[in-house]
Formats: structure tokens, C-alpha cells, sequence
């Protein structure tokens, strides 16, 4: 009985820390709506600063008042970024703030390492709670108690603060309706900063309290990020208490699973994630109106197929490109053909994100799919490459048809994390099935054959899939059916009411972005040769959304921009600097704020506007 | 400083435009280049000391003679952390830099990407820190050489000291994935096989790196175990020593515990270090013998920092990378492997040898127990276990390899 006891308290003190974290992001998207990636890197630097801090200012007063000057000093840091580069691009489709956030994640990562050394650091225990507690004998450390009582402590402040002041009534207001609250007179520039400073305060105390518990290093961030959001969509966007309950399920979940199954950490977060969105398609205490905005792609301008001089120029680069092993060494010939790879990854969640509006933070799986499927076709089947290549592409399909079936009573970004859930859970079947996938050692020996051998073979059957690809997912697009998915997308009542049924649109773009994802999967696996739980890891599917924004998740050719760009510059930095996040963070946030429509996006708007000049008295571009 | 400095070498590496620098040029046929890899921004703790380790070596083996009369350059490269990204780095090393040889690695999987495509392309590849078993076994290949003691040899010299120990209660914590898998799997194989009267009673497999070391400490605790097996480290082994520490898990018990004595995992836990524990580990403060008193002064006037076990494999495997091409008297792949198989040079750690069967070098590990030093971890009593004696015979070996290889 003691051991239960002992065992509950326990994931008390783990869920008060999940708690905090995620009730910092729950705030922030609820009123800015920013998926703010960089919340774990807030937190790894509240973690940081507190080291420095607590090593420096001595005595008990010094230690805590160095967490909280820490958790001030980061909170600070989060409103200049809040101010310098998101009040920017506020009015950018919606995602594209994320690109921002990911860029500074990428920056904070090389950071610390530069700032504070390679070496992990542990910091001082917190005074007056270093010992142990014997509760029913059964050792408590006195850290977790205080832990145990933050938790609840800090949501009744919070409750405080925003049913009993001022501020808290405006930031409630505008998490309901934030045009509304700006049309009535409230001041949303400041109010945005001070929720974004509030939810980074949070974000770096949990950082800053974490001190007592584990070494601060730079894997923090990523460690936290996507716990913490799984919990937020558990409890529900937008709710602190439903962030609340959420940290309690997973914490006791897990506390009491692991005694059943040792080897549950691993999904658990994510397996009632997808039960709880099973059951509550809006999370635990979440409303369905919140988070009801025009999905990203909405775009004034309709989209027109390319005229016959745009037609010319893409014929032109295929054939440019079909030259390129003529006059470059095997290396250029070899990161080229990644970069194809990825565009056609880009391309395919194009379809889903732009075309059919529809967000998906999991698109590695289609893409681990397709790669575990020349994988089993190799090496279980015994099949050739052709023959691999053709039958991936159906497990990627397969895959994303059941997975929309079981996802169609979502939408937004409880479906974006459900593909995240789905993801994650097939990642962690190839990383446990060790007799089939081979674990993390993964499945080695897939080398192309015969004229793909050669870098240049496998450059042309990758460019003309890559045509194949990209050619079909255009001539969806400007189909019928691909006005079907775009009516469907920006108007879905309306579409309903003249027979083009939304869920079955959405279904399709899954079907056919999941296929495109999985023909990348299959040219990735040949490339490298083998094929490891990467493929379907959460970095991925960040990339694969990193390319699309960044080309310009409103146009139609985007996506290849976006995947050319970003690929060829992550492979070229990592062969130049031992930097390259840095490098490829600060990048990125330059792009983000001088283009804030993505690369494609910004040309067309040039275009729009050169076209607007030359013929005075059309106000609108043809 | 320091940061001032490594921005600025960022910043430069930034604005310097590309093939006009990395570009080889042709005909230097007066040096032999290895192409060098490893997780440098993932796994900094480790890699940033394996650097200086390597470019030890690289800086003593130019200064007697080079190789053949040639200069030893390295092209080192980032890996990424990631099989995927340290194949395209691969590929960068051999067809444009041109390397003779590729050297490195840390994580397993990426060892083993980098162990196929050697293969692939027909290329020697010297792994130097990957730990799993498959590598020169299941996995093996002619073209694959490693220096560390492997999975398998750490685990075979912990199980000796385990079956010494009276506890027949045992039980396990390891991460969740190869690395943890494979060496619970030995340890618990060998272990057996010495103490039959041995019961496993309870198991945790944390995600490595994402360990809730509360109810992971308390679930262990619940089984009363006598003994505990460890195979965490890095960030999950300081958040299970504290919340052991606090909860009473490791008193009055004895612990098994693969890496811990290696200053990378042992030093950041300060005076909270454990006390007691039976580990593998690298004691640079107590290793007396001329070749590690030689290294030691060398590090040490390099550059003003002690040695992590990184520095050690780092300068080993590239001054085993060169002992390769200077015997080989060629950068032919077929004429390297030749040179490889039975090669012996010395260490710090003493003599080692490449066993011609399953390219396994002999180098041993260090097995002690740990303590607490003016406020530091140590290892008390280190001994050193030569890796010759913990390896299986090479006919054995040669029989687990795949065929024709």
C-alpha cells in the first residue's frame, strides 16, 4: 500500500513540472495563436540562466532568487523576441509563425553549447529541500513535496490572474475572439507580448526548478517540446486547467504503466493522446470554437496553372537539372538527389497542408512508411529495386487511408497532433520490433541496383519520380477534383451543399499526400542504403513543414522552392561548420522576417505588384 | 573569450564561399588524407575532447615523418547525430575530399550506416567509439575496423565482478533502445551462466534521455532487489543517481554500472557522484604506466585540460589510422585491410591489436569502483582489463560474421 502511495506522490511531482511548461504554451497559442516551437528552448535557457545564477549568489535567498531572476531574465528575452520578430509576422498564414519559433530554436541550440560549454552541468540541490521525507516508509524526497504543492499552487494564481484581474479579463477576451477584443479598444501589441513574456516566465521557471532533479544540457529543449504540447492538446488549446489535468493522466499513467510494461515511457504520452482525441476530438476541457481560423492556404488570389511561358522555363530546369551529373562530381550528383527527395516530401504534405488545408505535424510517418516498405520488400520479400519501388508507395498509401478513417473527427490542430500521435507510435514500433526493423541499428543493404548503382543512375530515376510526382500533384491540383479539395478547404458548408463531400476530399489529400511522402521514403532508403526509426522521427516531419513555409505555404510552387532551399543549405552548412544550427536558425529567421509570404510568395507578390503598376485603372492583378 | 572566438570560426566558416575553399586540389600527392566524422554538435561532451585527442595525434605523427614521408591530413566533418546525415557527410569525404580512409563515430547506428557504406564503396572505415556487437560480428564486414572495447567485452568484465558478489536478487535499468538492449542481453547471458542460482526480478527501460527517474527509482526499489544493473548515463544518469540517492535505492546495495567511470559521465556529477558502484571507466588521475604518463603530459601541455575517455579514443584511433597507412604503404583499400589485420601499435592504454578474424582491436577497459574525491567522482582501485581476455576466440568470432566476409 505504502509503494502505491509513494508511487502516486511521485507522479505528482512529475506532472507539477509538465504542468508548468505546458501551461505556458497552452496560454501563448490560446491568445497569439503561435505554435511556439522555441517554448523548450525557453525553458533549456531558464535552466541555464539558473545554473549560472544559483553558482554565482550564495545562501538560500541567493538560490531561489536566482530562479526567479533566471525565469524574469528569460521571461524578458521571450518579449524581445516576441517584439523583434513575431509581432511581425502576425498577419502571415497561420504556421508560418512556427517557422519563426523553430528558427530560434535552432539558434538557442548552438547557443548554450557556445555560452556555457560542451559539458553537462548540475546545479546546487534547493536549500531547505535537499533531504529526504520517510512517508510510510518509503523515501520522499522533500523536493518532490514542494513540486507536488507548485503544481496546484501555480494553477490557482493563474486562475487568479486571469478571472480576478485586468489583464487576465483582456487575455481572455482575446483567446475567445481576438478581433473582436482589438475592435473594442484593446491594445493587442502589448497585450501579446505580455502573454508571450507570461508563458516564457512559466517555461523557464520549470527550466530554472528542474536544477535539484537532472544535469541542464542543450538536449533539454527538444526533450520537453513535444511533451509539453501533447499535453496541452490532451487538456485542450487554450485551457489551463484542461493542461493541468492532462499533466496528471500522463504523469500517473505513466508511473503506474511502467510497473505493467517497463518499456512504456516511450509511446505512453502519445497512446493517450490519441485515446483522449479519440473519445474528445476537442481534448478534455477544450471548446470546439476555439482555434476555428481560415486554414493556412486561404489566399485571395486564386491559383492558376502555369501559362505556356511558365511551362517552358519548368521544362527548361528539368532539362538543366538532367544535366547536372554531366558537369559535377558524384557528391554534387548525391546531395542533389536528397534534395530532390525532399522536395518530393515537401510537394506531397503540400497537398495536404495547402490544397486540402489541412495540417499535419506527423508527415514522417507516410515518409518511415514508404522507407520501411523497400526495407520489408528487400529484405523480407526478396524483391529488386523496381519492384520495391513500386509496392512502398502502397504501404504509404495504405497508411495514410486508414489513418484518415481514423482521424476524420478532427480537425486543425488536434489533427495535425494526431498525425504527430501516429507518427510517433510507428516510430516506436520500428525502434522496439527489433526482429523485424532491427531497432535503432536499423536495416542495412539496400543499395540500388544495376544502373542506379552509379550516383548519376540514381540521380535521373529520382529526378524523373521527382517529375512524376510533382507533375501529377499539379495536375490534381488544377483538376476538377483539386477545385473539389480547394472549395472544400475554404469553404466546406458550401461544398457540402453542392454535393463535394469534405470528408471524403480530406480523405483523398491523405491518401495522395501519404503516396507522395512514401515514394520520398523509398528513393531516401536506396540513397542511404538503409533505413533507420529517423525516417519516421519527429525532426522529419518538422523539416518537412520548415520547407513548405519557407517556400510559401499560399503558392503552388512553394514547396519545391522551400525544399530546395532548405535542403541544399542544411547539407552545405554541415559540411562547413560545426555551427550549422546557428547558422541555418539565423538564416531562417531572416527569411521569415524579410519574407514574411515565404520565398515563392514574396516573387508573386513583386509580380502582383509590377503587373499592378504597369496597367493603371486594374486595381486587381489579372 | 571562448565564445567570442567560436563566433567568430562560425561566422568565418559562414561567409567563406563553398567549392572555391573545399575544393581538393589536384595532384597533392604529398599527403594522405583520412576523412573524419563524428557527432561534434550532438554530443559535444564526448566529441569536443575526442577532437583534441585526434588532433594530438595528428600534430606527434606529422612531426615524426608523417606517413611514409607523406603529411596525414584530416577533413573532419560533423556527422549530425544521425545515420542519414553522416552518409551524406561520407559521401562528401570520399568523392570530393577524396579521402583515403574515413575514421569515427559515436552513436552505434551511425556506425554501422558508415560500416555499410564502407562496404558499399569500398572503402576502409576505422570505427571509433561505437559500442555495438554487430558491428564486427552479425554485421561484419572486411572493409569495418573498431578500436573500443565493445558491448559485449564491458559487459563480459562487469559480469566477472558481479558473479563475485553475493546478491542473487538483480535487477535492471537500461535505456530503451540497441545500445541498452544488447548489453542488458550479455551481461544477463554471462552473469547466468557463472551464477545459475541468479533470479532477474524486475526491469525499467526509460527512453534514453527522457528518463522519469522518480517512479523509475521506486518501481526498483518495489522488487527489493540485492543488486541493481545500470546502463544509463549522460543526462538520465544524473537524474536516477539523485533521485536514488534521495529515495535510499542504492543503499545497502550493489551496482553494476556500464560507462560510469568515464570522466564524460562521472565529473558532472561533482561530490553527488555515487560511491561504491562497480564500473568501467577511464581513472586518468591513477593509471600509472609510461605510455599513459606520456599521453597525459602531451594533452595536458596541449592544451591546458585533463583527458576525457574521448581524448583517448580519439588519439588512439588516428594514430591506429596511420600505423594502417604507413604499413600498408599504399591508400589502396585491398592493401589497407591487409596492413589492418593483426595490426599492433601502442596506446595509452598499452599494446593493442586489430585480430585479423573479426577486426576487433584488443583494447581493454579500465574496471573499478567508484568514490568521492575532494568533492569529485572517482574510480578507486582501478585495474586494467586487457580486451584480448574478454573477447571470444577468433575462430569463434570469425563463425558469427556473415558469410565470405
Amino acid at each position: 500500500m505504502s509503494f502505491w502511495i509513494a508511487q502516486f506522490l511521485t507522479g505528482l511531482a512529475s506532472a507539477a513540472s509538465l504542468f508548468l511548461v505546458a501551461s505556458g504554451l497552452s496560454i501563448i497559442f490560446g491568445v497569439t495563436r503561435v505554435v511556439n516551437f522555441a517554448h523548450g528552448a525557453f525553458y533549456m535557457v531558464g535552466a541555464y540562466v539558473a545554473w549560472s545564477l544559483t553558482e554565482r549568489l550564495s545562501g538560500a535567498f541567493g538560490w531561489w532568487g536566482g530562479v526567479l531572476l533566471a525565469a524574469a531574465a528569460v521571461a524578458a528575452l521571450g518579449a524581445l523576441a516576441e517584439i523583434l520578430v513575431l509581432r511581425r509576422i502576425y498577419q502571415a498564414p497561420e504556421l508560418f509563425q512556427l517557422l519563426a519559433t523553430f528558427g530560434l530554436t535552432l539558434v538557442a541550440a548552438d547557443l548554450v553549447v557556445m555560452l556555457w560549454g560542451p559539458d553537462e552541468l548540475v546545479g546546487r540541490r534547493a536549500p531547505g529541500f535537499t533531504g529526504s521525507i520517510a512517508l510510510f516508509d518509503q523515501m520522499i524526497p522533500a523536493w518532490d513535496l514542494f513540486l507536488i504543492a507548485l503544481g496546484p499552487v501555480a494553477l490557482g494564481l493563474l486562475w487568479l490572474l486571469f478571472n480576478r484581474t485586468r489583464f487576465g479579463v483582456l487575455v481572455r477576451a482575446a483567446t475567445q475572439d481576438r478581433e473582436m477584443a482589438a475592435a473594442l479598444g484593446v491594445n493587442e501589441k502589448w497585450l501579446f507580448t505580455g502573454v508571450f513574456a507570461l508563458g516564457v516566465f512559466l517555461a523557464a521557471l520549470a527550466g530554472a526548478l528542474q536544477l535539484p532533479r537532472e544535469s541542464v544540457n542543450h538536449h533539454m529543449d527538444l526533450r520537453i517540446i513535444v511533451d509539453a504540447f501533447v499535453v496541452v492538446v490532451i487538456g485542450g488549446l487554450g485551457s489551463i486547467t484542461g493542461a493541468f489535468v492532462a499533466a496528471l493522466l500522463v504523469a500517473q499513467l505513466n508511473a503506474f504503466g511502467i510497473l505493467l510494461f517497463p518499456k512504456i515511457s516511450l509511446v505512453i504520452i502519445f497512446l493517450v493522446m490519441a485515446a483522449v482525441l479519440a473519445v474528445r476530438p476537442w481534448g478534455l476541457l477544450g471548446r470546439p470554437d476555439v482555434a476555428q481560423r481560415p486554414p493556412a492556404a486561404t489566399s485571395a488570389r486564386p491559383w492558376r496553372p502555369l501559362g505556356g511561358a511558365g511551362r517552358l522555363a519548368m521544362a527548361a530546369l528539368v532539362l538543366a537539372a538532367a544535366a547536372l551529373p554531366f558537369v559535377s562530381g558524384d557528391y554534387l550528383v548525391i546531395a542533389a538527389t536528397e534534395t530532390l527527395i525532399f522536395a518530393i516530401l515537401a510537394v506531397s504534405l503540400h497537398v495536404l497542408l495547402s490544397v486540402a488545408g489541412v495540417a499535419s505535424f506527423g508527415h514522417a510517418a507516410f515518409f518511415g512508411l514508404g522507407a520501411y516498405g523497400v526495407a520489408l520488400a528487400v529484405k523480407g520479400l526478396g524483391l529488386g529495386m523496381g519492384a520495391a519501388l513500386a509496392l512502398a508507395p502502397l504501404v504509404g498509401l495504405v497508411g495514410a487511408g486508414l489513418f484518415a478513417l481514423a482521424a476524420a473527427r478532427l480537425s486543425g490542430v488536434y489533427l495535425a497532433m494526431l498525425t504527430l500521435a501516429f507518427a510517433q507510435i510507428l516510430w516506436s514500433i520500428a525502434f522496439q520490433w527489433v526482429e523485424v526493423t532491427g531497432g535503432d541499428n536499423g536495416v542495412l543493404g539496400l543499395w540500388p541496383a544495376g544502373f542506379a548503382a552509379q550516383p548519376a543512375g540514381f540521380y535521373w530515376l529520382t529526378l524523373g519520380l521527382a517529375v512524376l510526382v510533382i507533375g501529377v500533384s499539379r495536375v490534381i491540383m488544377f483538376s476538377p477534383f483539386g477545385y473539389g479539395l480547394r472549395g472544400a478547404r475554404d469553404e466546406a458548408r458550401r461544398a457540402a451543399s453542392i454535393g463535394v463531400s469534405p470528408g471524403l476530399m480530406r480523405w483523398c489529400a491523405f491518401a495522395i499526400a501519404g503516396t507522395g511522402a512514401a515514394v520520398a521514403g523509398a528513393l531516401f532508403a536506396f540513397l542511404k542504403g538503409s533505413v533507420f526509426p529517423d525516417t519516421l522521427a519527429i525532426p522529419v516531419s518538422v523539416d518537412s513543414l520548415v520547407m513548405v513555409l519557407l517556400g510559401g505555404v499560399q503558392t503552388t510552387l512553394g514547396p519545391l522552392a522551400g525544399a530546395v532551399a532548405y535542403k541544399a543549405l542544411s547539407i552545405w552548412l554541415l559540411s562547413q561548420t560545426q555551427w550549422s544550427k546557428l547558422a541555418l536558425g539565423l538564416v531562417i529567421l531572416a527569411v521569415v522576417l524579410a519574407f514574411p509570404r515565404g520565398l515563392v510568395g514574396v516573387v508573386n507578390q513583386w509580380r502582383d505588384r509590377w503587373l499592378t503598376q504597369r496597367r493603371p485603372g486594374h486595381g486587381e492583378p489579372p | 573569450m571562448k565564445f567570442r572566438k567560436t563566433m567568430a570560426m562560425a561566422f568565418a566558416a559562414l561567409a567563406l564561399s563553398g567549392p572555391a575553399v573545399t575544393a581538393r586540389e589536384a595532384g597533392l600527392s604529398g599527403e594522405v588524407r583520412v576523412g573524419e566524422l563524428n557527432s561534434y554538435s550532438t554530443l559535444p561532451s564526448f566529441t569536443e575532447p575526442y577532437r583534441k585527442g585526434w588532433q594530438l595525434a595528428v600534430e606527434e605523427v606529422n612531426a615524426t615523418g608523417g606517413v611514409n614521408g607523406k603529411k596525414l591530413t584530416v577533413i573532419s566533418r560533423d556527422d549530425g547525430g544521425k545515420p542519414a546525415e553522416a552518409l551524406t557527410v561520407a559521401n562528401e569525404l570520399l568523392s570530393r575530399e577524396k579521402a583515403d580512409m574515413l575514421v569515427g563515430a559515436f552513436f552505434s547506428n551511425v556506425g554501422l550506416a558508415l560500416s555499410d557504406f564502407a562496404k558499399q564503396k569500398k572503402i576502409v572505415y576505422l570505427a571509433a567509439e561505437p559500442l555495438t556487437d554487430a558491428m564486427v560480428w552479425s554485421q561484419g564486414n572486411p572493409y569495418t575496423f573498431r578500436l573500443r572495447a565493445s558491448n559485449y567485452m564491458q559487459a563480459r568484465m562487469l559480469a566477472e565482478e558481479a558473479a563475485k558478489l553475493p546478491a542473487k536478487r538483480w535487477a535492471v535499468i537500461a535505456p530503451n533502445y540497441e545500445y541498452g538492449q544488447s548489453a542488458v542481453a550479455v551481461f544477463k547471458k554471462l552473469l547466468s551462466e557463472k551464477r545459475p542460482d541468479i533470479e532477474w526480478v524486475a526491469e525499467q527501460w526509460p527512453p534514453q534521455g527522457k528518463i522519469d527517474a522518480g517512479p523509475v527509482t521506486q518501481a526498483i526499489a518495489a522488487a527489493k532487489p540485492e543488486a541493481i544493473l545500470n546502463v544509463m548515463f549522460g543526462p538520465d544518469l544524473v537524474k536516477l543517481v539523485r533521485e536514488g540517492n534521495a529515495r535510499g535505492l542504492f543503499k545497502d546495495r550493489a551496482v553494476v554500472s556500464f560507462l560510469t567511470g568515464e570522466p564524460e559521465y562521472l565529473d558532472p556529477l561533482k561530490d553527488e557522484a555515487p560511491v561504491g558502484w562497480i564500473v568501467t571507466g577511464y581513472p586518468w588521475y591513477d593509471i600509472k604506466t609510461p605510455e599513459h604518463a606520456a599521453f597525459l603530459k602531451a594533452y595536458q601541455e596541449r592544451f591546458n585540460d585533463y583527458p576525457r575517455l574521448g581524448s583517448i579514443i580519439g588519439y588512439s584511433a588516428m594514430h591506429a589510422a596511420a600505423a594502417m597507412l604507413r604499413k600498408a604503404g599504399s591508400t589502396d583499400a585491398s592493401k589497407l585491410i591487409e596492413a589492418g589485420r593483426g595490426l599492433s601499435l601502442t596506446t595509452p592504454f598499452g599494446p593493442v591489436t586489430f585480430r585479423p578474424a573479426d577486426h576487433q582491436s584488443t583494447m581493454g577497459a579500465f574496471v573499478g569502483v567508484t568514490g568521492v574525491r575532494d568533492g569529485k567522482g572517482v574510480m578507486i582501485n582501478p585495474a586494467y582489463r586487457k580486451g584480448e581476455d574478454y573477447l571470444p576466440s577468433e575462430a569463434d568470432a570469425a563463425k558469427m560474421r556473415p558469410a565470405g566476409n
